[in-house]
């Protein structure tokens, strides 16, 4: 089934490209979201099933890739949307789908690829379709943006793969030349720890790209703020799923070998780093997509903290990537719809949402509780089990420090977004401003709406997969 | 034979850091990509011949002929200054590295793997340091992306030190050159010389808060 879906993605994709009639291209994408969840399901169903030797549906694997499915059918109507309000430019059109299908793909894909150097293949395939994205308004920012992405994504992609050579001197040693994750997890115990090291470090380094974490976070910010706003939801909630899964594979080996301490106080610290981070821009940041983007750094921090503490807070770390996933892309999707009325992402030209657009800023102010883990997110429920087990693990002091933090980030958020929502907008010509359509916004609630019942219901199934995606480390 | 050509690879790394001309780091890429062919057939003869075939035909028509004529073409088309213009003075640039290819001498004094030959992580970790030290103190954009290609040719190197044993990493390793080189490239001649005027990165700092 893999073969079938990476083969009808990458044509349909090849099609949408060549064919530019209208109606064509959107048939396709509806073709494409029908492969999606038909592919989703039919792993769902064969769990821990090799297929064409690269990729096994994993419940890691096969979690992500449920919360990708249910992003990508708003994301593609929002999408939609987007294209639709823009001057109709048929080459635009067919390049921005075309490259949403093959980035979706490669996110899919890279989810499930059982061997590092596959991971890391689709790794790269992800920087080349979301550039496309990135630079689809074609002026000169979009072009800086774009660039800074490529370069940075193209520097870290190399450190991935320096990380993979040093990874392969260490299996030399062990007597084997297979770069599978089983079998790197067989052999953990017995890895040479010198590159064992090394290539923790340069595999960490690169993957932070797309994950968000100090050091590589940058080129991120630039790239979520530029994109359209759909492009940018998947940029910062299943491209960033993606960044952790390539670096939480690599983590059970590690936590597997005599390493798992030291590992611990290099993520630990780049953890703590992006908290800080995104403390000190989201307090100055005027732009209100690139504060979602910093919110993102922040979030990507706490998901590090758990699997750092270890216990309680493996399990928390899965859940709460999950649900920033739908979180940060409904706020984005929302993000779409606030520029098509202020024409501007500056704070300082925006506010009285409420009177322009009520649903929208419904969204909003559920976005902004649901983002800052206020009850009744799901987010609260795993930044409170986190808590927990950073409590538990005896890491007082770095407890104390990040919820200092994140309460100047509470703040920070906060009085960006009650601006939004209820001061007046300075300078604001409200003649004629556009209508919008509350049915735009449904995606969105259905989105939080998932959040909060997951967080407090989750149902068994969701449970055990996530008890089964962190059995292989130790307790 | 192949520590004479990988010491000499180490030398034209110095001679980078005191390039003053553009066209100077050209030839010195060029030059690095006659040396990578000779060192790749030395060690990689025994792996089966096509895939040597792919891995020599890369070095010496990518790396050595295709890259450097394109740079050359960019160079021209954009009318881009041929000054480096580095931040930093030649006598400090020689100095930093010098520390960088030293200090990736004392750490491979901890290798104790007798099956790793210690030349080829020295010789690949200075080239990396030295393209990323490149990067941070140059000024234009293209030469942002020569220390790139800097760090892909220690990229390489490094993964000669397992390609007898795994020839797929080396393929690997020359997809990502080729892909991410002409992609990059690619931008270059297309967009950013239509857009900007003079290619410089001072033109690209409007993204900030």
């Amino acid at each position: 089934m893999t073969g079938i879906y990476l083969a009808g993605a990458f044509s349909i994709a090849g099609l949408i490209f060549f064919n530019r009639r209208r109606v064509v291209n959107y048939l396709l994408v509806v073709a494409f979201l029908v492969l999606q969840i038909g592919f989703t399901v039919y792993e769902y169903l064969h769990v821990n099933t090799i297929e064409l030797g690269y990729f096994t549906a994993d419940a890691l694997g096969i979690l992500l890739l449920a919360t990708l499915s249910i992003i990508s059918i708003p994301a593609m109507y929002h999408s939609y949307v987007f294209v639709s309000k823009e001057k109709d430019n048929p080459m635009h059109r067919a390049i921005y789908f075309a490259a949403m299908v093959v980035l979706l793909t490669a996110i899919s894909a890279a989810y499930l690829a059982n061997h590092i150097a596959v991971t890391w293949i689709f790794v790269e395939l992800t920087t080349l379709s979301a550039s496309a994205l990135i630079y689809h308004r074609r002026n000169n920012r979009t072009l800086e943006g774009t660039w800074k992405y490529v370069f940075v994504c193209a520097i870290s992609i190399t450190l991935v793969f320096i990380g993979i050579l040093f990874l392969s001197f260490t299996l030399k040693k062990a007597g084997t030349d297979d770069l599978s994750f089983a079998v790197l997890l067989k052999k953990a115990p017995e890895l040479n720890l010198f590159w064992l090291r090394l290539a923790f470090v340069f595999i960490f380094t690169g993957f932070t790209a797309k994950l968000g974490l100090v050091p590589m976070y940058t080129a991120g910010i630039d790239a979520k703020d530029k994109a359209p706003s759909p492009a940018g939801a998947l940029l910062s909630s299943v491209l960033m799923n993606m960044g952790f899964v390539g670096i939480f594979r690599f983590y059970i080996i590690i936590a597997n070998s005599p390493l798992h301490s030291w590992a611990n106080h290099v993520i630990m610290i780049a953890a703590i780093l992006s908290i800080f981070v995104a403390t000190v821009y989201m307090t100055k940041v005027k732009n209100i997509k690139r504060m979602f983007a910093y919110s993102s750094i922040e979030h990507a921090g706490i998901v590090m903290l758990g699997v750092v503490a270890g216990g309680v807070g493996y399990y928390a770390a899965i859940l709460h990537i999950i649900f920033h996933a739908f979180v940060k892309s409904s706020l984005f999707f929302q993000m779409g719809q606030i520029y098509r009325i202020y024409k501007t992402k500056s704070i300082y030209y925006v506010g009285d949402y409420f009177k322009y657009n009520l649903t929208g800023s419904i969204v909003i102010l559920l976005g902004f509780f649901c983002a800052t883990a206020m009850p009744p997110s799901g987010l609260f429920i795993s930044e409170f089990l986190i808590f927990r087990s950073l409590f538990e693990a005896n890491y007082l002091a770095v407890l104390i420090i990040v919820m200092l933090l994140l309460t100047v980030i509470i703040w920070a958020f906060g009085k960006n977004i009650f601006k939004l929502l209820f001061s007046p907008a300075i300078d604001f010509n409200e003649d004629n401003i556009e209508k919008i359509n509350p049915a735009e916004s449904i995606s969105q609630f259905i989105l939080l709406g998932l959040v909060v019942y997951l967080g407090l219901n989750p149902p068994q199934e969701f449970v055990t997969l996530i008890h089964e995606a962190i059995k292989n480390l130790p307790k | 034979m192949t520590n004479v050509l990988l010491i000499i690879f180490t030398i034209s790394l110095l001679y980078l850091g005191i390039a003053h001309r553009l066209l100077t780091y050209i030839k010195i890429l060029a030059l690095q990509g006659v040396l990578l062919f000779g060192i790749a057939f030395i060690d990689l003869i025994q792996i089966n011949a096509i895939n040597l075939a792919f891995v020599l035909l890369e070095t010496i028509v990518f790396k050595t002929i295709a890259i450097p004529f394109f740079l050359n073409y960019i160079i021209k088309r954009n009318k881009i200054n041929r000054d480096a213009e580095p931040f930093l003075s030649n006598f400090i640039s020689l100095i930093i590295i010098t520390l960088i290819i030293l200090s990736t001498f004392i750490l491979s004094n901890a290798i104790n793997d007798s099956r790793i030959s210690k030349i080829y992580f020295v010789v690949a970790l200075s080239t990396l340091f030295t393209g990323l030290y490149i990067i941070l103190t140059r000024h234009k954009i293209i030469t942002h992306v020569m220390g790139y290609l800097v760090i892909e040719n220690g990229v390489f190197i490094l993964s000669l030190a397992v390609g007898n044993e795994m020839p797929m990493l080396v393929n690997l390793g020359i997809l990502l050159d080729v892909f991410v080189s002409v992609f990059i490239l690619g931008i270059f001649v297309n967009r950013i010389g239509d857009v900007l005027k003079d290619t410089d990165v001072d033109q690209l700092k409007n993204l900030k808060d």
